[in-house]
């Protein structure tokens, strides 16, 4: 492991990722640090999924700003990335009066912030756009640029294609103090030290404790849970666009919708978390999630659900992302507060962060040669027939489907562990290439999988790893 | 590459192995067997105890010596087979595309195809277990995978939910390896298992079945720490107070098995919602003509010998339809499963000939001490039967003769005498 850096990335969030990536376009080395075994395992692996238009926030504040500017940009850097995302529309559905004023202030808001697309609609129109719409809707609040994307593989792609230009991704390393000041910070870590010239805080909801090791601890940030019902590919296209309930003070209110990959998603709700590791899922939440989820679509099935988990939302006590340099501390720059909409901001804040260090460092110089994502990558099961039968004659494994739920082949799975910035785990492959990810959970290719991680990385079963380091699979053998 | 068939098999369990035998034996050359594993068998490969066969060749065969009995004709007859061959997409007009890595992509044009795909095991999620996501929690099957094939321990402690059979005699095979099972907890008051496997199982090992009690936390940041258990109520739901903490490292699912009928749906076969598999008549012919569907993908057996009959029955069926001597039936009457009675196979009769004699499996949907099942049409009784006990864990199949169906529906119920 090299131990200088021009530039240290903290976390490898689709925050960082995405800084990384943009970053990586210039001539300078960068390293991005992450305490877990890869990337997408924080806040950026479990969430909603939401390229939201934009109308929910303060106008004028960070959070408006870098939203709108994220979700425009956000078609065209899935494409140059090889990411599924969709251009859906979203609804907010009002049920009295209440709401219909609360969709109001939104549209107000949206625009005050001159969001093009937005329109008010009546509850039939809502229903004719929407036919699993409850009747009890009156009005909903229709947003043409609302989209959904699939944030782990946004966050994943964005490491590749940072790896792929150059830098290092060092992983199971975490940050545990800083020393030293602009131009020689020490970095040290439970591998060892690491030097660099500048820091971007993209730690996610520990990003206030990394400020107050760098000695500007201005904020805090509070872990905000909220659980999610994942549903059956079946009952995806229950509802075409993203369905929103008018916000509360819990949150933006329970959704329905269906993921940029056909399953049908229910929640989050937003509760206080024990802790910044508390990921723990609750029957009163899940329960809470499907009785509200029940209010918006009548016709969700409860014994469609393939999985529950839940996200840490990082919200800070300054009511607004916390986005440039330090002040006490110049070389230092955070990225840090950023809870929801910062998937859909995460693209305009990496734009903006580049400006930020190049302006910092005197000016940084594009590379002559570097690569903006490996362009549309075809899933197997995606492709039609003839591409699929071409893509086996050029390479056999993708005649051998190992994950029969989402039709995954082992030449995807191969592909993912030897890939720039590869799968370790089964975990990895999993939102890499989605084997296990469907309703079977990975009881039909778990054994294929751990078979080919194995294989690939050249270590025994009984070192193949789920996720982190300690989620072993097996405690040994039956026979030596 | 388009090739065409008289009759595509989907699926090489001991359904998919007894079909092909069958329609082979009957005179059909070109039957080809669509595999997705390296090995012919099914779920019968990983099935290393004994308790097969017991019906059809009057001895307890493990799973694998039931398998290669069938596997045996199918190689003495050159049955045609493709192993690591993947179905991924069936239509109505019975086009069937599979791949494989050395035959690349093939769509198979068949006359007749029967489904015999079997069943997947439902996971945690569907249970919905709230608490922390570690490694360790299998469903029974993979971990018995795991076990008995690959010769791997998937943990050292485990707790198993659900009494099915697939969970009790994977407690006893985690003893026998030498890992230690806490309890199997089972959510009804009565296990799901058969009888014998309770006392082979469990009591001759210690092993503690608890009845009426579910898992209702998961703990653990990596690996599995452990779970909490909970006594439920009539409703199943867990009452509060009764929450014991359990060590283990393991948990094992065995909480039910789903056909597997994605292919069906593709091709626009109707599902019945109770079975899980699709509507049938009695010559296992699904509600898309041509394509019939036998074993664990109709309904879930707990008998392999009623697997290999069904599928006879089913290659039968497709053989006369491939050879033309498929008749219209004179009218199709209904079967309704009423009080008492889960489900039955078939849903549907079709009404040709007056003496034909009609098997109808079912499974009561409680248990029933001392019961008799009734079946009536028009308000009239035609057939009675007593059984001294029917559990929703034992199929039972009962018997009518045609000509007693009057008008277009019958009605099976079950009740205590
Ligand atoms: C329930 C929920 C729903 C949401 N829905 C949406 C939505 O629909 N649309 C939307 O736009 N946004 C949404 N968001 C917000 C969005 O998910 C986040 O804004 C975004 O993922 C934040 O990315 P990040 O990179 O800042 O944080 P993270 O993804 O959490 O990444 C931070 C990384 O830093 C690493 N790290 C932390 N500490 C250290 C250390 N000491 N050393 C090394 N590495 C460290 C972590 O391991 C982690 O990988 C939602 C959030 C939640 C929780
Ligand atoms: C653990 C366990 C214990 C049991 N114990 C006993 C016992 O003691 N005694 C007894 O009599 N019975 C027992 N049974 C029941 C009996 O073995 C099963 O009911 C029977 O094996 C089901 O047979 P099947 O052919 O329908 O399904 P399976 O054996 O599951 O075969 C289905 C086959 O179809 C293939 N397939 C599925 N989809 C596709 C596709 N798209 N393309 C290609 N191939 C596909 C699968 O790979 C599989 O090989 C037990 C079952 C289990 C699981």
């Amino acid at each position: 492991m090299k131990k200088q850096y021009d530039i240290a990335i903290i976390g490898a969030g689709v925050v960082g990722a995405l800084i990384a990536r943009r970053l990586s376009f210039y001539d300078v080395s960068i390293c991005l640090l992450e305490r877990h075994i890869d990337a997408a395992m924080g806040a950026s692996g479990a969430n909603s999924g939401i390229v939201h238009a934009g109308y929910d926030a303060e106008p004028g504040s960070l959070k408006a700003r870098f939203n709108i500017l994220g979700t425009g940009m956000m078609p065209g850097l899935c494409r140059q990335m090889g990411v599924p995302y969709k251009n859906t529309g979203s609804l907010v559905v009002a049920f009295d009066e209440d709401d219909e004023a609360r969709i109001d202030d939104l549209y107000k808001n949206g625009i005050a912030e001159n969001i093009e697309g937005l329109e008010i609609i009546s509850g039939e129109k809502a229903r004719e756009m929407e036919p699993a719409l409850n009747p009890g809707i009156t009005k909903a609040l229709f947003a043409s640029t609302a989209g959904v994307v699939s944030p782990y593989k946004l966050n994943i792609a964005a490491v590749e294609n940072a790896v792929a230009n150059g830098v290092d991704f060092i992983r199971e390393t975490n940050v545990e103090g800083i020393n030293g000041a602009r131009g020689g910070f020490i970095i040290q870590t439970s591998r060892g030290n690491i030097n660099a010239g500048t820091i971007i805080n993209c730690a996610g909801i520990y990003a206030d404790d990394i400020a107050a090791m760098a000695g500007d601890g201005f904020f805090h940030l509070t872990p905000r849970k909220g659980e999610y019902l994942l549903m059956d590919r079946s009952e995806g296209g229950l509802v075409e666009r993203v369905i929103f309930q008018p916000p509360s003070d819990k949150g933006k209110g329970v959704l329905v919708m269906t993921t940029v990959d056909g399953n049908l998603l229910i929640g989050p709700d937003a509760n206080v978390a024990d802790s910044k590791e508390d990921i723990e899922t609750h029957a009163d939440s899940l329960d809470y999630v499907y009785r509200t989820a029940l209010r918006s679509c009548g016709g969700l099935k409860l014994g469609k659900v393939i999985t529950s988990f839940a996200g840490l939302r990082a919200t800070p006590d300054t009511g607004d992302f916390i986005i440039g340099e330090s002040i006490k501390v110049p070389g230092f720059f955070n990225a840090a507060g950023i809870e929801s909409p910062g998937l859909s901001s995460a693209p305009a804040i990496a734009e903006h962060m580049a400006g930020l260090i190049s302006e910092s460092l005197g000016g940084l110089v594009e590379k002559k040669e570097y690569s903006k994502g490996k362009g549309n990558h075809d899933f197997f099961r995606d492709m039609t027939l003839e591409e699929k039968e071409k893509a086996i004659r050029e390479n056999p494994d993708y005649g051998q489907v190992v994950c029969r739920c989402e039709n995954v082949t082992k030449a995807e799975i191969i592909e993912s562990i030897k890939g720039p910035a590869g799968a370790r785990t089964v975990d990895g492959v999993k939102r890499r290439t989605r084997a296990g990810m469907g309703r079977c959970q990975g009881g039909f290719c778990l054994p294929a999988v751990i078979d080919i991680l194995a294989g690939e990385l050249g270590i025994s079963k009984e070192d193949v790893m789920k996720g982190d380091p300690g989620s072993y699979i097996f405690a040994g053998r039956t026979r030596e | 590459m388009i090739e065409n068939r008289s009759l595509v098999i989907i699926g090489s369990g001991p359904a998919g192995l007894a079909a092909a035998v069958r329609a082979r034996k009957s005179g059909i050359d070109d039957v080809l067997l669509l595999e997705r594993e390296d090995q012919l068998g099914g779920i019968l490969k990983q099935c290393i105890h004994t308790g097969f066969g017991v019906k059809i060749f009057k001895e307890e065969l493990t799973g694998p010596e039931f398998a290669s009995r069938y596997i045996r004709k199918v190689k003495e007859l050159g049955i045609d087979y493709r192993l690591d061959t993947m179905v991924i997409s069936m239509d109505e007009g019975k086009n069937i595309t599979a791949v494989n890595p050395r035959d690349g992509l093939v769509v198979y044009k068949a006359e007749c195809v029967i489904l015999a795909m079997g069943c997947r095991e439902r996971a945690r999620g569907a249970l919905r277990i709230p608490g922390t996501n570690p490694s360790g929690i299998f469903t029974a099957g993979t971990a018995q995978k795991f076990v008995n094939i690959e010769g791997m321990k998937p943990g050292k402690t485990a707790l198993i939910l659900g009494s099915g059979d697939i969970g009790l005699i994977m407690a006893r095979r985690l003893a026998l390896e030498g890992m230690k099972v806490k309890a199997v907890c089972e959510i009804m008051p009565y296990p799901g298992g058969l009888e014998r496997n309770i006392i082979q199982c469990l009591e001759d090992f210690d092993i503690p079945l608890r009845l009426s009690h579910t898992v209702v936390r998961i703990h653990g940041g990596h690996r599995l720490e452990g779970v909490t258990i909970a006594r439920v109520d009539e409703l199943l739901k867990p009452v509060p107070g009764t929450e014991e903490y359990v060590k283990c490292d393991m948990l094992l699912l065995s909480v039910g098995l789903i056909p597997e009928n994605e292919l069906s749906r593709e091709a626009g076969i109707i599902i019945d919602p109770v079975t899980g598999g699709a509507i049938v008549n009695q010559n296992l012919e699904t509600s898309v003509e041509g394509i019939f569907a036998c074993g664990n993908v109709l309904h879930v057996h707990d008998l392999v010998d009623y697997v290999a009959i069904e599928a006879e029955r089913a290659a039968k069926s497709a053989v006369e339809k491939i050879k033309g001597k498929g008749k219209d039936p004179k009218k199709r009457i209904q079967i309704t499963a009423g009080n008492g009675i889960r489900y039955t196979v078939p849903q549907i009769i079709d009404y040709y000939d007056e003496n034909e004699k009609i098997k109808i499996y079912f499974r009561s949907s409680d248990k029933l001490d001392e019961s008799r099942v009734t079946v009536t049409c028009k308000g009239k009784n035609i057939y009675t039967k007593k059984y001294k006990r029917l559990i929703p864990a034992e199929m039972e199949y009962i018997k009518i003769t045609a000509s007693d169906i009057k008008g277009r529906k019958v009605i099976i119920e079950a009740e205590k005498r």
